[in-house]
């Protein structure tokens, strides 16, 4: 076999999920943080020629949403860094 | 068959292969965060460096696959192994002079088919496996990295278009940090393996361990130092051009780059592919200038690459052959110590060569000109 086809496809498919998903929910984390009364104003500051890089807007359900995002974002990093040591050091866990 | 001397040059010259690749190399993490402000040049330099040293202690996957799976170790002498890495520093010290982010891992394979076919012979080559590990994933790496890149760019505008400019830029910048540090433990982790093969085999060689035996400790230690120093002298010249010279860059697009370059550098090390950083971080940052309305990626630059790519392989097999066939010619230690006299010269030729046109934290993210240096600015309009 010259191309590992089954490794082919998942690289492709885990590569969208993690190197594609994952910034896409860091993403929505910052639009939900942006959600609430501070919006308006950032848009109108905006629309007046200003350009605010404000980035919370003020609603707490917003802020709520953004942190589970980031929670889940660094927990999915953590969890690869482990599987990645675990993986890695094959003698540690062939050994009984 | 043991030769003590030989082992130490080989082992330190090795250990300079790590820090050419280190320099070489900051880069693919660190490029686009420099070049959208995220992170301060010096910043980034270092906070990379410490990543790559702790990357360096995560997997021992790859590191196999260099010591074992692409040529026949029964074949391979020390002085091989010391031809090979001359081969490879030559070829990354080249690149780093005309700024060209190619791919230490090739150079350093490269370098090592090249010694041992000129030391044995083409039979002592495991060229399927070289074919379908090593030439096939560089082919598609950069592919799939670009794909990803591309997808992720599209989503981060898309998700984030009622957001102001302002808010936007901020946002990721912060998020690129996260995804450059991601990065460069990723490429610790996949590149100072290549190394510590290297020296694994060294040792296999000299009967100083057994066949198929894991990397020492200090092996993975003193390969951590030294990417890691390399990483922090920083390689402003690839820097440069990645950041800078194929597409410009916004912080979306660079957080996308990051994202995708770490989700396929670490994917494929676990599947115990020895890809190029290099190559993926590559196609990263061209798949951000797909994905994005309107971004313009200068294919004359990367083409400039890929043809670098295309002869990484070829050229410092060259080297390595050539290396090996002068400490041959010579024999014994004297050979090997020759050609690394041979070595040290032309890498202060290389480096003398590269202070005409400086690239570093200061004028690394100066406006792309079409050169690696950028073009001199007057003192008065610097100040400006």
């Amino acid at each position: 076999m010259w191309i590992n086809l089954g490794a082919l496809w998942k690289i492709v498919v885990y590569g969208l999920i993690a190197g594609a998903g994952l910034p896409a929910l860091f993403a929505g984390g910052l639009y939900a943080l942006s959600l609430g009364p501070n919006r308006a104003r950032a848009a109108t500051a905006g629309a007046e020629g200003g350009d605010s890089d404000v980035l919370v807007g003020g609603s707490v359900t917003g802020m709520v949403l953004a942190a589970i995002a980031f929670l889940i974002i660094l927990a999915a990093i953590g969890w690869s860094v482990y599987e990645i040591y675990y993986l890695g050091h094959p003698h540690t866990t062939a050994k009984k | 068959m043991s030769n003590d001397t030989v082992l130490v040059l080989v082992v330190i010259t090795a250990l300079a292969f790590d820090f050419t690749n280190g320099f070489h190399d900051t880069g693919n993490a660190m490029a686009t965060s420099i070049a959208t402000g995220a992170l301060g040049p010096r910043t980034a330099v270092a906070l990379s460096g410490v990543l790559n040293f702790v990357g360096a202690f995560l997997s021992l996957a790859v590191a196999a696959t260099i010591a074992s799976g692409l040529v026949a170790t029964g074949k391979v002498t020390l002085t091989v192994v010391a031809a090979g890495l001359a081969g490879g520093i030559i070829w990354n010290l080249l690149t780093w002079l005309l700024g060209i982010p190619s791919s230490s891992s090739h150079a350093l394979i490269g370098g090592v088919i090249g010694s041992t076919l000129a030391a044995a012979g083409g039979s002592a080559i495991q060229w399927h496996n070289l074919v379908s590990k090593v030439v096939l994933p560089a082919v598609l790496s950069p592919v799939i990295a670009a794909l990803v890149a591309a997808c992720g760019t599209w989503l981060l505008y898309r998700i984030t278009r009622s957001l102001t400019d302002g808010a936007r830029k901020h946002g990721f910048r912060i998020g690129q940090i996260g995804s450059a540090c991601v990065v460069s433990l990723a490429h610790g982790t996949n590149d100072a393996q290549k190394t510590m093969g290297v020296i694994t085999l060294a040792l296999i060689v000299n009967g100083s361990r057994p066949t198929g035996s894991n990397a020492p400790v200090w092996v993975i230690v003193c390969c951590a130092l030294a990417i890691a120093l390399g990483t922090y002298i920083g390689g402003w010249r690839v820097i440069r051009t990645l950041g800078k010279g194929l597409v410009e860059i916004e912080s979306p697009q660079g957080m996308a780059a990051e994202s995708a370059s770490a989700a396929v550098i670490l994917l494929s090390s676990t599947f115990g592919y020895s890809l190029s950083t290099t190559h993926v971080a590559t196609g990263s940052i061209i798949g951000t200038g797909l994905g994005k309305k309107g971004a313009e990626v200068r294919w004359n630059v990367a083409g400039r690459m890929a043809t670098a790519w295309v002869f990484t392989l070829p050229s410092a097999a060259i080297v390595g052959a050539a290396a090996y066939g002068i400490a041959y010619g010579v024999g014994g230690t004297f050979g090997v110590v020759l050609d690394l006299i041979i070595l040290a010269g032309l890498s202060g030729f290389i480096y003398w060569r590269s202070r005409a046109t400086k690239v570093d934290h200061n004028n690394v993210n100066a406006e792309w000109t079409g050169g690696v240096a950028p073009e001199k600015v007057p003192a008065a309009t610097a100040a400006a």
